[in-house]
């Protein structure tokens, strides 16, 4: 497949997002219910306030995929079948309710944990509906799997713990210590789930052939033509275009900036969290992260071989 | 409940593209509106079509089949691309079973095409909106048309009759006997999409004459009359074609 940067930014955004609005719910959780952590609201405020924004950017980025985004309004019609469609809803609710449990904690409001939980649950509804949009289209076998979900999952909190790491440092940073590890644990975790989604990919075995794109019953079928020269929608929607060693740079970039690098910095990060040089390197654990991250969906997208392009082999 | 569908025959496929010109010149004029044709006479053309001819070879040189293979929409029975449309804009007609788009709908997200396995759906570069073989949807129910021009425009284009058109769940139709009797089939079953087209195998067939074989061609074998040129001359029997071979 081709990747779409639309996508991308939407997919990457809206994770880091829902992983940053989660690990304020943890911690405001864990702070309920454990004596000796002192979280400032102004934490929550501030953390709702950067996953809107950061959820909002992805929603934006969304806008530029559609051929008619004036009728983008229509995509929420089908939430019965389809999960594009439901991911359509999950992202404005998700948007709201985070917003919410950034109001009430700003504003003092009721039972901030409750709201909270809440939102925490349309995160990962929205986790669900967007890896199911992928997950679902059975003949796109490397999508076609649970680790696809996993992955989003896993990648989306990673990123947002980091973040929610970085920000503590400048913010609060008694939370370094709490925060840091669960950062470098979600990434180890998001790390073995993304290998072992490449380990199985690396093994599919693709189901169609070009004997049963056509049915012809010979051993030996190859195409002379696939019917025109120039280029067409089937020729440009469906191939990345990419040699192979392009492939292996990308995938070898995104193992490092996605979590190699983060792990590291964020660990060192956190042995001296009150050092302004923390607040810089744990920021700068993030940002390479996210920047690994869209590298990593970039590879998610052209992995994928999709059973149309049997038929755009050859254009004589 | 009726599947309009078309029955594709492999063995008179001439590969002559004239379903491809005739369905783009169809579709790009009707109330639709026109299919993009960006750069059509600069080195990167590029545009939209519903019908492609395809060429595959089968086998090892020198016994190889070329086989030409039209290629549209299979109007499946279980369209994966339907479901997935977060609008509604794709829908599968309940009176004729024909996969269709509603193009005002359509909001240009691409997922339908992403979850075709055939790469039967395009979206108009122009109109920015999923575009797809229609069956001639404006043809084949379109009573200001004789009746015998009520076929989609690809059907009534080709020279060697190799596209049947009809309802494949009418068991007595033209199409579902083409498909009993020559073994029609679908493509990809492996994704249990149900494909409504099916396509006809090609068949060896024994030559029947003037094909340089020495069995019955013919009166000429008849044995009991002369076999010479000239004799078959006498009686105006020349067979060119055989005789092509012979020599």
């Amino acid at each position: 497949m081709r990747p779409a940067f639309s996508v991308i930014f939407l997919t990457t955004l809206c994770g880091a997002a829902q992983g940053l609005l989660l690990t304020l719910v943890a911690l405001e959780a864990t702070a309920r219910l454990a004596a000796g952590v002192a979280v400032p609201s102004a934490f929550y405020v501030v953390g709702a306030a950067l996953a809107v924004v950061l959820g909002a950017l992805g929603l934006l980025a969304s806008f530029f995929h559609l051929g008619h985004p004036e009728r983008a309004w229509r995509a929420i019609a089908m939430w019965r079948t389809s999960w594009l469609s439901r991911e359509c809803i999950a992202l404005p609710a998700f948007l709201s309710l985070t917003t919410a449990y950034g109001l009430a904690h700003w504003l003092g409001w009721g039972d901030t944990l409750a709201i909270g939980l809440i939102a925490g649950a349309a995160s990962i509804v929205l986790f669900v509906c967007t890896a199911m949009i992928y997950a679902c289209l059975r003949f796109l076998q490397e999508w076609a799997s649970p680790l696809t979900l996993v992955n989003f999952a896993l990648l989306g909190c990673a990123s947002g713990c980091t973040l929610a790491t970085a920000y503590a440092a400048w913010l609060a940073p008694a939370l370094v210590v709490i925060l840091a590890p669960c950062a470098c644990v979600l990434t180890l975790a998001g790390c073995a789930s993304r290998l072992a989604a490449l380990m199985r990919n690396a093994r599919l075995k693709p189901k169609s052939t070009v004997q049963s794109a056509t049915g012809i019953r010979h051993g030996k079928v190859e195409q002379k033509s696939r019917g025109f020269t120039a280029s067409a929608f089937n020729t440009r929607e469906f191939f990345h275009g990419q040699n192979a060693g392009t492939l292996r740079a990308i995938k070898a970039g995104f193992m490092t900036a996605a979590f190699a690098a983060p792990f590291v910095l964020t660990g060192v990060g956190a042995l001296a969290p009150r050092a302004s040089a923390a607040a810089l390197v744990l920021g700068a654990a993030f940002v390479i992260q996210y920047v690994g991250l869209i590298a990593e969906r970039w590879f998610f997208f052209a992995d994928a071989a999709h059973p149309q392009n049997i038929y755009y082999q050859r254009a004589s | 409940m009726t599947q309009m569908a078309l029955v594709i025959d492999l063995n008179v496929c001439v590969g002559c593209h004239a379903c491809v010109t005739s369905c783009k010149e169809w579709n790009t004029s009707g109330e639709a509106g026109s299919l993009a044709d960006v750069h059509p006479y600069e080195d990167d053309p590029s545009g939209t079509f519903f019908n492609r001819v395809q060429t595959y070879e089968a086998g090892v040189f020198p016994m190889t089949d070329t086989i030409h293979f039209p290629k549209s929409c299979l109007h499946c029975e279980d369209p994966p691309c339907v479901p997935v449309c977060p609008t509604g804009a794709s829908y599968k007609r309940k009176s004729d079973g024909i996969v269709l788009v509603d193009y005002d709908k359509c909001i240009g997200c691409k997922y339908c095409a992403w979850a075709c396995p055939y790469g039967a759906r395009e979206l108009d570069e122009g109109r920015k909106e999923m575009t797809k073989c229609t069956l001639c949807a404006d043809r084949i129910d379109n009573e200001a048309l004789p009746e015998r021009d009520r076929k989609p425009a690809c059907v009534l284009a080709c020279p060697t009759s190799a596209r049947l058109f009809g309802d494949i769940h009418d068991p007595q139709s033209e199409v579902s006997r083409a498909i009993s009797e020559r073994g029609g089939y679908q493509l990809m079953p492996e994704w249990d999409t149900k494909p409504s087209n099916h396509y006809l195998p090609r068949v060896t067939t024994a030559s029947s004459c003037g094909c340089g074989s020495d069995s019955a061609c013919g009166s000429a074998a008849s044995g009991a009359q002369s076999a010479s040129l000239e004799a078959k001359l006498e009686r105006g029997e020349i067979a060119l074609a055989g005789l092509a071979v012979r020599r």
